[in-house]
């Protein structure tokens, strides 16, 4: 294992020592590891929090701030935090009118935020909503699985809403667009290598070097099908097509293009796979409204990429385009 | 009744459990990056040794409280999947035995069954699912018929372990449905399952401590 890090053990607790060194507006609390907004809980705006396992920065410590997360509580690596820190969380942004819960569907995810909702709904009498993002079409058959994963589309999703929060809409409202940015967004990714968290010492899994895995999600976990590497082009096709279809995107529609890194891959073959992605696009008649190539929801140093579309409206595209002021993202400002 | 659990009986119960976890840790982890992310082991030692340290600090003096502590503690430090229902199974077993200072088996039995019943609340997991459920309920329904044959908790619990043990190997032909296995599709067939292995465990502790 070569990494950037003194003890396995203490990765998590000295990298949010960092981000409250790099980021004198971010405030972090550090017993519950949360990273939140210097200016929360604010009146009158809903709070929004996400969480979930580390590793995947800047997700989503990085996307707190002004127009996006009030506060995001970091797991272990890959695991998700406990219900005490969502708990701390709410408690941090609750502004009088009620807090989002962004949760990506994970079945620890999703367990630990349901225990931290009823715990708040028990001790502070807090209104909690939450979404659960679940767009990665690998996953196939949802009556049999625990359901398609939360991947890109949550990146999307804490930009578009936490646009709405800060216009003012209430839990409704942004609980609203959220479930709207999910249901009409959808994703899948390849993995070239593999990746190795630091605890266990040893990559994940083995994959040669002339291998991809299809359809990975974000922890390092083994994908549906493993596939002769592929020049991008023919890649891209094997990300989009399935995208394309599931929702179904139809000739016609606008959409956000997000191709995304997953933490090993440098942005010259992000910006080879989105030109593919823009042609077949195009081909198909689907125009891209907006754009945003980089890696932004990683898998510690795996290489390889997700494409994510989201179909937009105006309404959607407004809100995208609002001001975002975040250590990751930041626009408008 | 000499067969009557005492509270400190319970005690061993859980350190016996996470001893079990510690000397597995990396088995458990390396069967979770074949079908999951590999940090089963990793998370529920963190947690056990947790749930130690806290019964270390102060040990209650009843079943009930002793095991609502140590679900408590392995809710706020375990995460993942298996805080949730490790810690709900202790919890329920807890509230369940209630502030009682000796427990009966038949106690000790409605108690693993209420546990049981909160993780299948809490996981939505059924018989075949691939989950910690394919060998605790085959575990918990040999002890119940051994006590209802009117064996002693000892022989029962060791029956339950050996039902828990054949629960633990069924997972391995069976197509995951819950959890991150499950995004596997057949690809999780032929693995063993690591909750099943995990809460065979947790049986064995029992048998080891309780019987």
């Amino acid at each position: 294992m070569k990494k950037l890090i003194n003890d396995p053990n203490d990765v998590v607790v000295e990298a949010l020592l960092g981000v409250e060194a790099a980021h004198p507006d971010l405030r972090v609390d550090h017993a519950n590891k949360i990273i939140y907004r210097g200016d929360t809980p604010k009146p009158g705006k809903v709070g929004i929090i996400s969480g979930g396992g580390s590793g995947h920065e800047p997700l989503h410590g990085g996307f707190v701030g002004l127009g996006m997360l009030d506060a995001a509580c970091a797991g272990e690596v890959f695991t998700s935090p406990v219900p005490d820190q969502m708990l701390a969380a709410t408690k941090l942004v609750d502004g009088g009118i009620g807090v989002l819960h962004v949760v990506k569907n994970y079945t620890g995810d999703v367990m630990n935020f349901e225990m931290a909702a009823e715990m708040a709904a028990a001790e502070t009498g807090a209104k909690v909503v939450s979404v659960v993002t679940d767009d990665d079409v690998a996953v196939q058959d949802s009556t049999w699985t625990a359901g398609r994963r939360g991947v890109g589309v949550t990146v999307l999703l804490e930009k578009i809403a936490g646009a709405a929060a800060e216009q003012g809409r209430d839990l409704d409202g942004v609980a609203d667009i959220a479930r709207r940015v999910n249901a009409q967004g959808r994703s899948m990714g390849v993995a070239l290598t593999s990746c190795t968290v630091p605890a266990a010492g040893s990559p994940t899994f083995e994959l040669g070097e002339d291998e991809m895995e299809l359809g990975v999600g974000i922890h390092g976990e083994p994908g549906r099908t493993r596939v002769p590497l592929a020049p991008a082009k023919e890649i891209a096709e094997m990300l989009v097509e399935p995208i394309l279809s599931d929702l179904p995107f139809e000739s016609g529609d606008g959409v956000i293009a997000f191709v995304n890194g997953l933490g090993g891959t440098p942005l010259i073959e992000l910006y080879v796979m989105y030109n593919e992605v823009h042609k077949i696009l195009a081909g198909h008649g689907v125009s891209v409204a907006r754009s945003l190539v980089g890696s932004y929801i990683t898998s510690l140093e795996m290489a390889g990429s997700s494409v994510t579309l989201l179909k937009a409206d105006d309404e959607l595209l407004g809100l995208w385009d609002a001001p975002v002021r975040t250590p990751a993202l930041r626009w408008g400002i | 009744m000499s067969d009557d659990v005492t509270t400190a009986a319970f005690g061993a119960w859980v350190r016996r459990f996470a001893e079990l976890v510690a000397q597995e840790r990396d088995h458990l982890t390396e069967l979770d990056s074949a079908i999951g992310d590999a940090d089963h082991g990793t998370n529920l030692d963190r947690g056990m040794k947790a749930a130690v340290a806290a019964l270390d600090e102060q040990q209650p003096s009843s079943a009930g409280p002793l095991l609502t502590k140590v679900g408590m503690t392995l809710v706020s430090t375990v995460g993942g999947a298996s805080g949730p229902l490790y810690g709900t199974l202790f919890l329920r077993m807890g509230s369940t035995l209630g502030d009682v200072p000796r427990t009966t088996p038949e106690q000790v039995a409605a108690a693993f069954r209420a546990g049981l019943e909160g993780v299948v609340a809490r996981g939505k997991a059924q018989a075949d699912d691939k989950t910690m459920y394919d060998a605790l309920a085959p575990a918990l329904d040999a002890l119940e018929a051994a006590l209802s044959d009117g064996l002693g908790l000892g022989d029962a619990l060791t029956r339950a372990r050996a039902s828990a043990e054949a629960g633990r190997d069924a997972t391995i032909p069976m197509l995951a449905r819950k959890g991150r296995a499950s995004y596997l599709g057949e690809r999780s067939v032929g693995h063993q399952d690591p909750g099943a292995t995990s809460v065979t465990l947790l049986i064995a502790a029992a048998a080891d401590a309780l019987g």
